[in-house]
């Protein structure tokens, strides 16, 4: 059962709630970074892990200090607080230890701060916990949904790289080159993905 | 003349140099929140009064913020501001609060209000910064209540939840319809700006505030590697 919930919530994350096509979380780097192919892995892998170890220290900091405490009004204020910090550690740990992958990740890592899929991620998955859904979610069940997400985001950030390396010799009406025509695909690639709807309920029943 | 420049502080954000339409920022809450006008009116409200206090208090603080560490200090001003309309919201319209949900929090990192700060406030005095506030946030809530009406009415065949059509096209409601309806506005202020012979948009990133350290490096230093 548990190991059922864990797939349900990491296909789920990953399909039918993608957080940039359905939830509309992290449309800047999606139109910004998504030109080139190399620099759309890079972005989306350095997101996926930040939104792992966000969620990693956020969830129980809320759930043992803050609801504990009665101060879950500060919720956002340090959670903003909690990934920029992070962020910042981890970029000084990578350069130092790790410079391989700081050269390959650290560029990216800067504007993740203020990137809303991460404090998303953060902040929806505690909805889950209050919710009444078919099962509640634990720490691992968080740890997975962040992990889904970023390859959730990972996914729509390639499928999106390859739509937009055949626009580039498309001919395409003036006004509508550049941004407009971006969006007009991005509904089309959103729109691929309204055809996950309730796979996931269909292939993992819960409850 | 004083007075002519404050006005034109104001009034810049609403067409000329709107956030939404012009300079592109704060995508995701444009795209997330429109499915009905009144969604869009809460968000831009509460938007413009988060944008207001915090540009007043960033410009108040100008001279006493590090520039090291002004963006830091940027993001737990604006943090704050938002956490005590989230209360008020909260407490006084519990249905806007329902309907805008995540997104109500996530006014920290619209990047219009971030950018807004770095741009303007950081440099300028209270009154001005104030009045820029008031001009970017009636623009991005008259440009949210433009995608809002066109989706709602399109979508549910209805305007602020009253039903006046009898089709409704559903696909405008869910998440495809709004990257298109935002595609066709933009390409709407594109054309408008054309003919007025203003420079036409083509990357998201070019009104953002982060975009000094983002993508252009980035695409800088993976294409000098790869090259």
């Amino acid at each position: 059962m548990l190991i059922k919930s864990l797939v349900a919530v990491f296909l789920a994350a990953i399909l039918t709630e993608n957080y940039v096509l359905s939830k509309f979380l992290g449309i800047c780097p999606f139109l910004g970074v998504s030109k080139k192919l190399n620099t759309a892995v890079g972005m989306s892998v350095a997101v996926t892990f930040v939104m792992v170890l966000a969620t990693a220290v956020t969830f129980p900091i809320y759930m043992y200090l803050l609801v504990p405490m009665g101060l879950d009004y500060l919720q956002t204020v340090l959670f903003i607080l909690i990934i920029a910090g992070l962020v910042q550690l981890v970029e000084i740990v990578l350069r130092k230890y790790i410079p391989a992958l700081y050269n390959s990740l650290g560029i990216y890592l800067p504007l993740i701060t203020t990137n809303c899929a991460v404090l998303g991620v953060t902040m929806l998955v505690l909805q889950k916990v209050d919710s009444t859904t078919a099962y509640t979610y634990t720490y691992g069940h968080a740890l997975v949904n962040a992990f889904g997400a970023g390859i959730g985001f990972l996914v729509a950030m390639v499928m999106f790289a390859g739509v937009r390396g055949r626009l580039e010799n498309a001919d395409i009406p003036k006004s509508l080159k550049g941004l407009p025509i971006t969006l007009v695909a991005a509904a089309l690639v959103s729109l691929s993905f309204l055809g996950f709807a309730g796979f996931v309920d269909k292939l993992i029943p819960l409850g | 003349m004083a007075k002519r420049s404050l006005f034109k502080e104001f009034t810049k954000g609403i067409i000329k140099e709107n956030p939404v339409l012009c300079l592109v920022l704060g995508t995701c809450p444009t795209l997330a929140v429109t499915t009905s006008a009144s969604n869009a009116i809460g968000m831009g409200v509460a938007a413009t009064a988060v944008l207001v206090c915090s540009n007043a208090v960033i410009s108040l603080l100008r001279k006493v913020i590090p520039d090291k560490v002004r963006i830091p200090a940027y993001i737990t001003i604006i943090a704050g501001f938002v956490s005590v309309v989230q209360m008020l919201v909260k407490a006084f319209a519990p249905a806007i609060n329902d309907s805008l949900g995540i997104y109500l929090p996530l006014i920290v990192v619209n990047c219009i209000i971030l950018g807004r700060a770095e741009m303007f406030a950081g440099k300028n005095p209270v009154l001005p910064s104030i009045l820029d506030g008031l001009g970017m946030g009636v623009g991005f809530t008259a440009a949210l209540l433009c995608m809002g009406i066109i989706r709602e009415l399109l979508g549910s065949g209805s305007l602020f939840g009253l039903q006046i059509m009898p089709v409704r096209i559903l696909i405008f409601i869910l998440p495809p319809g709004g990257f298109f309806v935002f595609g066709m506005l933009i390409m709407l202020a594109n054309k408008l700006n054309e003919r007025s012979g203003k420079k036409v948009k083509t990357s998201p990133c070019d009104g953002c505030p982060m975009s000094e350290n983002c993508a252009d490096k980035a695409c800088e230093k993976t294409g000098k590697e790869a090259g």
